[in-house]
């Protein structure tokens, strides 16, 4: 635990410089055009082979958020049936960082994989994946969780009411709920809701005033890269080209706005990772709002059906009275 | 002809408890309440199912509805027929249609609607379904029909 805290430290150190640096130029000028010239959804690229894992990222997106953090009230009211809602409670825990949680929306897993007959170590920065058609945004059932037009995804703390269903739906578990807090305290918090569910806003208010998110500012190794999704996919398939590697988030569930370039491919880093409560999957994902896009479609077919049976009926009817 | 009204009548009942109870479905609740730990009905706390299911019966009613409507034009049956209940429900059940179909629409990749708009159309749906609800029981009760 001490050498992790050094390193982290000694890193932290070194970089900051640099990170202050980028900050200040190229990539903010950048994010201005970026963010106001496309129509096109924003998409970010990871190069994972670049990621050091020194977590600053980590630290920059919670300097960026803390503003939107819960500050729950206690004690937390008395929830039915108990065995039922868990009460989650991260307040007490706000430096932890090897997991998501409400406090922590951005964190580095490791991981490790074979190439070229050599293990190599990787550090990726994982966070919520922004969806293209975000299952936790399309089936929130009270209009909580939102897209913005950029493609972004975010949770309405003021609205939302902790059920989880968008943790649920979502491929990778990504919400985290924060018991004691949000709109369903002052409604029935003994009987409906739990809280507010927390997660990965991609910086939507830096992005309106024209700047990069934290994580993408703060990276002194420039990991990550934003941009209109046509532009980043091109740039993600010649990356993958030149280190003749694999891409992760194109194709799953229809397509993320979190496009990953790594040198191994993510089946043997899926392996190799640590998976579980906050700690997402690197598995395929297939797409799964397609089936009630498919009986969408289907739909259609409904009024056509109706009016063909009763012009059927009518028809009939006038043919027996004819006779 | 009284065997087609029976099993529009029952075709509209069958959908309107699948519609009902998986509409109901959208929301957290049915695992929150033990309902989804019933044999048979774990369904519920299933979102996806109830997702599919709930546009599966939203289909059926759509495709009835029609009917009805160009059954009744078709036949000229006269809009004086129709009573004040029936009119209730056919302006409720419009309603729902509507506000079902924008839901639909706004659940397909690359459509945006504004935040409030999705809200107030969460709202309406599940406002006129309760409203449905209601007057379908009132309507029972008091063995009120469609039309005289």
């Amino acid at each position: 635990m001490t050498s992790k805290i050094s390193r982290r430290a000694f890193l932290k150190g070194s970089i900051t410089a640099a990170g202050s640096v980028a900050a200040t130029t190229g990539i903010a000028r950048a994010a201005k055009s970026i963010t106001h010239e496309t129509k096109e959804p924003l998409v970010t690229l990871l190069d994972i082979s670049k990621c050091i894992g020194c977590e600053e990222c980590v630290y920059a997106c919670q300097e960026a958020n803390t503003d939107k953090y819960p500050e729950p009230q206690k004690p937390f009211p008395k929830m039915y049936p108990t065995s039922k809602v868990p009460v989650q409670d991260w307040s007490d825990k706000r430096d932890v960082t090897d997991r998501l949680t409400p406090y922590n929306w951005l964190y580095i897993q490791n991981a490790s994989g074979m190439v070229n007959g050599e293990e190599i170590e990787l550090t990726i920065p994982r966070r919520c994946m922004h969806c293209e058609n975000p299952p936790c945004v399309k089936l929130c059932p009270w209009g909580a969780a939102k897209q913005e037009e950029n493609g972004l995804s975010r949770i309405d703390s003021d609205i939302c009411l902790g059920g989880s269903k968008c943790k649920t739906v979502c491929p990778w578990d990504i919400p985290e709920r924060q018991t004691g807090t949000g709109i369903y305290l002052d409604l029935l918090p003994s009987l409906a809701g739990n809280g507010v569910m927390y997660k990965c806003d991609r910086c939507y208010n830096r992005l309106e005033e024209g700047e990069v998110p934290a994580c993408i500012e703060a990276c002194p190794e420039d990991v990550q890269t934003i941009g209109p999704r046509s532009e980043i996919l091109k740039k993600a398939h010649a990356l993958a080209k030149e280190m003749n590697g694999y891409i992760y988030g194109e194709h799953e569930n229809g397509g993320t706005n979190t496009i990953y370039v790594s040198p191994v491919p993510f089946e043997q880093l899926n392996k190799s990772i640590e998976t579980g409560k906050g700690k997402p999957h690197l598995d395929k994902v297939k797409n799964l709002m397609a089936d009630g896009t498919n009986f969408a479609k289907a739909m259609l077919i409904a009024p056509i059906a109706g009016l063909a049976a009763a012009f059927g009926k009518f028809y009939l009817s006038s043919k027996e009275d004819n006779q | 002809m009284k065997t087609t009204g029976k099993l529009r009548g029952y075709i509209y009942a069958v959908t309107l408890f699948f519609i009902t109870l998986s509409g109901f479905g959208q929301m957290p609740i049915f695992k929150r309440y033990y309902i989804a730990d019933i044999p048979g009905l774990g369904w519920l706390a299933q979102f996806y199912v109830t997702h599919i299911i709930h546009y599966i019966a939203a289909t059926v009613l759509i495709a009835l509805v029609i009917y009805i409507l160009f059954d009744f034009i078709f036949n000229r049956s006269g809009l004086n027929r129709i009573t004040g209940s029936g009119y209730f429900k056919i302006v409720i059940l419009t309603g729902l249609i509507v506000s079902g179909g924008l839901m639909v629409i706004k659940n397909l990749s690359n459509i945006h609607f504004g935040h409030n708009s999705i809200i107030v159309l969460d709202l309406v749906h599940l406002s006129l379904c309760m409203m449905l609800l209601c007057v379908s029981l009132y309507t029972l009760i008091r063995k009120k029909r469609w039309v005289n």
